[in-house]
């Protein structure tokens, strides 16, 4: 009697378990089954297409193995402006990332106290984040026309430029500053302003909300012993912000290096701002080389994961201990 | 004067100039655009420089012309405009309908693997759209889904649904379980208790998260193009910009005016829903 209610409470147990088990596979079936065919499937594709030489046309009647080469990495490796590229790319990040976050911080803390209108400067503030990436670039690239762009027009008025700047098409601009020489990647750093310009208010958003949590009472007790606001903000909020500025950097860090509208909208990847995720576009359209493509996007996903390792390797755990 | 009071001063005017500096760095592009959208290409060209409209020139030609059909000599954005509508519309429903069981899921139900999902999800935006571009291109033209809107927005449920999961995980778990459970004594099936309990609770998230799917949809480039460039018919409002600011034929200021009709849907919904999008964007981001 006693073993047979014994088991029949442990199949109920179990069965109230499975329930659930059964339950949130379900819940989460539609979610994994649309990932598992637009995401999943295709990365291992194009894992498969970077070892194949396959082009789009012999692509409709190729079986999905054979064909095994390492071509694709040879072209990749061995073609005029790869490493050049990547370097673009890494430049175009890592400025872009610093930048936005930077900027995000400055605004933050300026936004931090209550003043009239704040409400509204904050929302507007997200405006560059929130509007479409097609509407802006073209706006951009009206304003810094060198024909009948407002920027090069008040620039000639105001700073007395001679001839308008070709903002969008100069790969390196003549400074001469106090008798010395500069080059200047100028359309390189436009694209990175842009960049800065659309993602701070990202970073704003995020570093508002920790800046508002932290308690009133620390800053308070160092103000009475005589803090200055610098080191308030060195001591105090530096290190209450430090881990979101962290998770801030890498995730823009990841999304810039992936990035491909924004670059391509305002120059088409031209004048010293090919980065790698155009190069993959200009691949796949212009030469119909899925397998040079596959592979270009496989060597610039092989090389993020490999900065993020070093990040989390060395980076990662200091931040913790500083926070 | 001591440090403190020197740097006090110094930072309270600093943050007036900055203040301004924001206002002046996040508002002009966007009245840039406005003011060049309601004046003839031939006063933009005669004073580049200048910062406002005349009632003289002021027009709002630009905007028929930009969105007259095609057959009548316009740019035909009102047809793109549709298929914005619908890709963007079709998506949040979608998205809605698998990120609401798996967000629930995600945070109510002890299943196999379930504490991993959210992060096997999240992994999706490690590897760029660009390595998944390649295969989508070549599956699509496969099964002839290039070309189609259906496609498109099969592409940004996929990529919307783990971040919409994420962010209504984090609300779902503010809802006391104690909730469902009296809802469950009163004889509630799970399905149920969802329906009736959850959603109406979780409506404030729901909300968020669809305006945001909203947005990546509506603004979104990269795919379209891959899939819609050849097919004018199917071209979504920021792809058929992006091709008609290629040309020359095209004057700047028509398309200015395109510019705008791109950006104000977005902005509208943006600014009715800001504090509910805002925080749910940044929930959790306090707690860390």
């Amino acid at each position: 009697m006693s073993t047979e209610t014994g088991g029949a409470r442990k199949r109920r147990t179990l069965t109230t378990g499975q329930r659930e088990n059964r339950a949130g596979l379900a819940f989460v079936s539609p979610t994994f089954l649309v990932v598992l065919v637009v995401v999943i499937v295709p990365i291992l594709w194009t894992v498969l297409l970077a070892f194949q030489n396959a082009r789009l046309v012999d692509i409709q009647g190729m079986g999905l193995f054979g064909n095994w080469s390492l071509d694709n990495f040879g072209k990749v490796f061995g073609s005029a402006g790869f490493w050049s590229s990547l370097g673009t790319t890494l430049v175009y990040t890592v400025g872009s990332t610093a930048g936005s976050v930077l900027l995000g911080l400055v605004a933050a803390l300026a936004l931090r106290r209550p003043f009239r209108g704040r409400g509204l400067l904050r929302g507007s503030m997200l405006l560059p984040y929130v509007a479409p990436v097609v509407a802006v670039a073209f706006a951009w690239e009206v304003a810094l026309s060198p024909q009948y762009g407002i920027v090069n027009e008040w620039g000639a008025k105001l700073l007395g430029w001679d001839d308008p700047i070709a903002f969008l098409s100069t790969r390196s601009y003549e400074v001469d500053l106090l008798g010395l020489h500069f080059d200047i990647p100028l359309a390189l750093l436009t694209v990175i302003v842009f960049e800065i310009w659309r993602y701070f208010p990202f970073a704003f958003l995020f570093l508002l909300a920790r800046l508002q949590a932290v308690p009133d009472g620390l800053e308070e007790a160092a103000r009475v012993d005589g803090a200055t606001p610098t080191q308030r903000f060195r001591h105090i909020l530096l290190p209450q912000l430090m881990p979101v500025v962290a998770l801030l950097c890498v995730l823009r860090f990841i999304m810039t290096f992936n990035k491909f509208d924004d670059v391509y909208l305002l120059t088409g990847g031209g004048s010293g701002t090919d980065v790698v995720a155009v190069r993959v576009y200009d691949f796949l359209t212009a030469r119909y080389d899925v397998g040079a493509a596959a592979a270009q996007a496989l060597v610039l996903a092989a090389v993020l994961t490999l900065l993020l390792g070093i990040y989390f390797k060395f980076f990662a755990k200091k931040v913790q201990e500083e926070a | 004067m001591t440090r403190t009071q020197f740097e006090e001063r110094l930072f309270g005017i600093l943050r007036w100039v900055t203040i301004a500096f924001l206002a002046v760095i996040t508002i002009a592009p966007f009245y840039y655009m406005l003011l060049l959208s309601v004046k003839p290409i031939d006063a933009l060209l005669l004073d580049p420089g200048s910062l406002w409209v005349s009632a003289k020139d002021f027009t709002l030609d630009t905007y028929r012309s930009v969105l007259r059909p095609t057959s009548e000599g316009g740019q035909g954005f009102l047809r793109m405009l549709v298929n914005s509508a619908l890709v963007a519309l079709g998506t949040v429903v979608l998205t809605l309908a698998a990120a609401v069981p798996g967000a629930y899921a995600v945070s109510r139900l002890r299943f196999f693997g379930g504490r991993h999902v959210s992060a096997l999800f999240l992994a999706v935006y490690l590897f760029p759209a660009t390595l998944l571009a390649v295969p989508l291109f070549v599956m699509f033209a496969r099964i002839g889904l290039s070309g189609s809107l259906v496609g498109l927005a099969v592409v940004y449920i996929a990529q919307t649904v783990p971040v919409s999961i994420y962010m209504m995980k984090n609300y779902f778990v503010t809802i006391p379980y104690s909730i469902e459970e009296a809802a469950a004594l009163d004889g509630c099936t799970r399905l149920q208790a969802m329906r009736r309990v959850i959603l109406p609770l979780a409506l404030p998230s729901l909300m968020a998260t669809g305006l945001y799917v909203f947005m990546i949809a509506w603004n979104e480039f990269l795919f379209a193009l891959l899939f819609l460039a050849a097919d004018p018919d199917a071209w979504t409002v920021s792809l058929g910009l992006q091709q008609l600011a290629n040309g020359i034929e095209v004057p700047k200021t028509v398309l200015m005016a395109g510019s705008v009709v791109l950006t104000i849907p977005v902005v509208l919904l943006f600014f009715a829903a800001e504090r509910l999008l805002t925080e749910g964007l940044t929930s959790g981001a306090d707690k860390s």
